[in-house]
């Protein structure tokens, strides 16, 4: 039995809220993280795990954040807790590093990726000059970077995502660490980068036997790289072991909530278990119940877009003008009670058409046929009485609440703006069902949204638009800010209310997995080109095109993968 | 919203959540400064409420004392004289006027002469008992009658020594014509505070309905704004004091006001104009536009409300910097006329008296000045720590 690289032993940290109140994040956690292993701690937020990596680097904020006395961090047998400020410093960076979830927020704007990697490199190494150069170079060519010796002189905007998350890593391997700590590092990027990504980094870890300690939400993604996976839920462990034991056999029902309720691609079950089902042992059940999704022939079209485009104009020089195709010539039929699932990657021009539909940007050109009449002709007041009938479901559940309103305002403004019901009493009565009917508890009508969790708030932008009845409901990413399993909670309630009104929906989602379980249709779109559309089953069955085979394939699969 | 009050469960009695600004005032009342520096503010503002309504310093006008009467808590430790104040010869007050006793001359009296006439008359027995003793015995009553009615209340008040006892000592001194300094400067905060709050208040008001236009419709109006923005901030300042004061062509709290509040709308334009652009932009914004609520009701229903804590925080910032810039006003001859006291008029009468050595009306001033000013800038500091809307 080798020594562990890290263990954390009986892990206990407080956060002060107040002067009266505190809340355990972490209540006494221990695991190890072995030399040359990749340890997954996964776990939706406010498990603690990032806590847990904050508090491995010594960066929790000192003010409010207190670690209990018997706690231990030890690295290479020294305990992490005991050292000096200075002491953290000098190990931070050389023998511990980490990236971050954001590559964009994480990286200077206003310096080259070069002297970035290469401050690290003087600060630790001791290099300097050319030395520092070169080995930035080579870094750069290590994390697969096209064309190092230019690409290190350029800002880090010039650079999409993915290579900005690889220059991240590159900066974190810079001082060749023992322990690289990954927190989320593929959360805000693509499906397609983040495999390469997740590649990299496994590569990485295995050609330099340094560990990593994978931190993510998405047990998914897990699968394909963990040795060892650590399952957290509000500040414990609720399992952990070898990767395979924990996907093959998972032991505790929270860990085999968290594998169930997220859409696989192979089946499509009616309702999606929750967390809950599977506390009250009714999940296996549900499984089995599947539906059918498609499209007749015979079903009423709703909306029928024909040849929509959207440029954006920007200002090029004194006369010039830079146009940007964000959608080019996009076509669809939307029946009724039917979803339309819209896939593609960002940039693709997915959320664009949603917008336009909605016209919150005005369509360059194209027509949209709803109710007979050409809404993209018409003028913003002959659009109003349209508005209450095509509804928008925003993604950021945090976004796209107003502050300072309350739920009842939230909820019951359509209802004034639209002049439905008599008075504010019916209104108010009405905004108490449809809370009940999202699932929100009474108390809610009087709070403010910042007192809720992220699927609660899109729960109340559900009922906000539910209150105008709409026939038509776009779905902005509007699960994808979620966590898993609140993910499945939001996704059945959307479900059931199509279900019980008949309403339409437009789909976008970067998630396969998602749209493949929520639609009958599906168009795939690429660079504002539809790349492929149809029947969903079919699409997924037999992809035509090769960018969707390419989406399909970096689906992680590692879960099943590892379960065999 | 109507709804949320007309609505059954209300009277079930459930608990509300606090509401953001309840949070605020919370975290307001947590700070200890910000409760002292509150109190002080909302004493300065009874204050002037009370010289407004003539509570107190109601005869601040009235002259009680002998001109530039000294500031002095122990009355008993000097002695009173009216010697002093008239038969000397001028031989100009020590310049350290706290620790030498000032000799109170006047040399621009009028009546100077006829003064040392009487006393001469008198001898200089009487001199002590001058209220009383003089009165009976004037010769010259009828002469000094109608050259007090010549004089009005505005002439010098030496006239009237003869006639009313005047004080040798206030706590706070006395100014050139024997007022009370503690009363002037308290009618003078009156005025003061006022301007103050006045032209913050028409200056938010001016640049947040323009940042907000600017901001929320951009493209062309944006555009126009930004050029308005641009040329007036491009005038330097006084010449812009100058040309609105010579428009305006006349003297008064109203001027003053509007020279304060027209000049010093540019700096609430930038920083609306800055959180309309930002906040258009966000989801919730894009919602209410989805949900069909007009420009208006989005710029002001809703995009307001989560930039008050800017506007708020910046108007309570212009309250002390006019109330700074009023005194730079009277002190240049723009401010408010001569029969109006501002703590700012206040230091213009001071600029010429502290050559003399006569420190404490400047001091008075000052200290009020200084003592609000410093309230208001740390309540201004810690209200916008309790409004900034990061949430757990």
């Amino acid at each position: 039995m080798t020594t562990p690289l890290l263990s954390v032993k009986n892990l206990r940290v407080k956060f002060r809220l107040d002067k009266k109140n505190s809340f355990d994040a972490l209540k006494g956690i221990s695991f190890d993280v072995m030399p040359n292993q990749t340890v997954a701690l996964v776990g939706e937020s406010g498990s603690g795990k990032s806590v847990t990596s904050l508090a491995v680097l010594g960066l929790l904020p000192k003010e409010n954040a207190t670690i209990d006395k018997a706690s231990v961090i030890e690295f290479e047998g020294k305990n992490l807790l005991k050292f000096s400020n200075a002491e953290k410093r000098a190990l931070r960076g050389s023998e511990i590093s980490m990236i971050f979830q954001e590559p964009m927020s994480s990286l200077n704007p206003v310096l080259r990726v070069g002297y970035q990697i290469e401050e690290v490199l003087k600060e630790h190494m001791g290099l300097s000059g050319k030395a520092a150069r070169d080995r930035a170079i080579a870094l750069l060519t290590e994390v697969g970077i096209p064309e190092p010796s230019v690409k290190i002189d350029s800002y880090p905007h010039e650079m999409s995502g993915g290579q900005q998350q690889r220059v991240m890593i590159a900066m974190a391997i810079a001082c060749e660490p023992k322990l690289l700590i990954a927190d989320e590092p593929t959360t805000a990027l693509d499906v397609t980068i983040q495999k390469q990504i997740l590649d990299l980094i496994g590569d990485l870890q295995k050609k330099r036997g340094m560990s990593v300690l994978f931190i993510t939400h998405d047990l998914a993604v897990v699968g394909d790289i963990a040795d060892h996976v650590v399952v957290m839920r509000s500040g414990e462990i609720r399992e952990q072991g070898a990767a395979k034991d924990v996907f093959a056999a998972p032991k505790d029902d929270y860990t085999r909530a968290l594998l169930a309720c997220r859409p696989a691609v192979d089946s499509r079950p009616k309702r999606l278990p929750v967390i809950d089902d599977f506390m009250a042992g009714r999940a296996d059940a549900m499984r089995l119940e599947q539906r059918s999704r498609g499209v007749k022939d015979t079903d009423p079209v709703v909306l029928e877009v024909k040849g929509l485009c959207k440029d954006f104009v920007s200002r090029d020089g004194l006369f010039g003008k830079r146009v940007f195709h964000a959608a080019k010539d996009v076509s669809f039929k939307l029946r009724k009670g039917k979803t339309l699932g819209v896939v593609g990657e960002s940039g693709s021009g997915k959320t664009t058409v949603g917008l336009t539909i909605m016209k919150l940007h005005d369509a360059t050109k194209g027509e949209a046929w709803f109710d007979g009449k050409n809404i993209f002709a018409m003028n913003e007041k002959e659009f109003l009485p349209y508005k209450k009938r095509i509804q928008i479901i925003f993604q950021n559940p945090y976004a796209s609440l107003n502050p300072r309103f309350t739920v009842g305002q939230i909820v019951c403004e359509p209802m004034v703006i639209h002049g439905i019901g008599a008075n504010g009493e019916e209104r108010a009565t009405m905004a108490f069902e449809l809370l009940a009917k999202v699932g929100l508890p009474e108390m809610s009508f009087y709070k403010y949204p910042h007192e809720f969790s992220g699927g609660q708030r899109q729960r109340i932008a559900i009922a906000r638009c539910l209150t105008m009845k709409p026939e038509l409901l776009i779905c902005d990413e509007s699960v994808s800010a979620l966590d898993v399993s609140v993910q499945a909670q939001v996704l059945n309630l959307l479900q059931d209310l199509q279900d019980e009104f008949g309403m339409s929906y437009i789909f976008i989602s970067h998630d396969l997995a998602v749209v493949k379980y929520m639609s009958d249709e599906v168009m795939v779109m690429s660079e504002g080109n539809v790349v492929e559309q149809g029947d969903s089953d079919a699409i997924y069955a037999a992809p035509q095109a090769a960018y969707t085979r390419k989406l399909l394939d970096s689906i992680p699969r590692g879960l099943v993968a590892a379960a065999g | 919203m109507s709804a949320v009050t007309a609505n059954p469960m209300t009277q079930i009695g459930i608990e509300r959540s606090p509401g953001l600004w309840a949070l605020a005032w919370k975290r307001l009342m947590a700070d200890r400064i910000a409760v002292v520096s509150m109190v002080i503010v909302i004493f300065f503002l009874l204050l002037s409420f009370a010289a407004f309504f003539g509570l107190v310093a109601k005869d601040w006008n009235r002259e009680i004392a002998i001109n530039y009467a000294p500031p002095t808590l122990f009355k008993d430790s000097h002695k009173p004289s009216s010697d002093t104040k008239a038969g000397a010869v001028d031989s100009g007050p020590a310049v350290d006027g706290a620790a030498a006793k000032p000799e109170f001359i006047n040399d621009r009296d009028p009546l100077r002469d006829t003064i040392n006439e009487l006393k001469q008359q008198l001898g200089q027995s009487t001199g002590a008992a001058v209220d009383s003793g003089i009165k009976i015995v004037d010769p010259l009553a009828d002469v000094m009658a109608e050259l007090r009615k010549q004089l009005g209340r505005t002439g010098d008040g030496s006239a009237k020594v003869v006639e009313e006892k005047r004080l040798d000592y206030l706590p706070f001194g006395a100014d050139k014509w024997g007022r009370d300094v503690l009363a002037k400067v308290i009618q003078g905060s009156e005025t003061s505070i006022l301007v103050g709050f006045a032209a913050a208040i028409v200056a938010t008001i001016m640049g947040t309905l323009l940042g907000a236009l600017a901001g929320y419709y951009g493209g062309k109006t944006d555009d126009a704004l930004n050029w308005f923005y641009s040329i007036f901030s491009s005038i330097p300042y006084i010449l812009l004091v100058l040309a609105i004061a010579a428009v305006l062509k006349q003297k008064g709290v109203v001027t003053v006001v509007l020279i304060l509040g027209l000049t010093g709308w540019t700096a609430i334009f930038r920083l609306v104009r800055a959180e309309y652009l930002k906040h258009k932009a966000r989801d919730y914004v894009r919602a209410a536009n989805a949900i069909g609520a007009s420009h208006s009701r989005r710029m002001f229903v809703h995009i307001f409300p989560n930039i008050s804590h800017v506007v708020l925080v910046q108007l309570s910032l212009h309250v002390v910097l006019f109330i700074k810039s009023e005194v730079i006003l009277s002190f240049l001859g723009f401010g408010v006329p001569v029969d109006v006291v501002s703590w700012g008029s206040m230091l213009n009468e001071s600029q010429n008296e502290l050559i003399l050595g006569y420190w404490w009306q400047l001091a008075a001033a000052t200290a009020f000045m200084a003592v609000l000013v410093t309230a208001f800038s740390l309540f201004t500091d810690a209200l916008r720590d309790a409004l900034d809307p990061k949430l757990k």
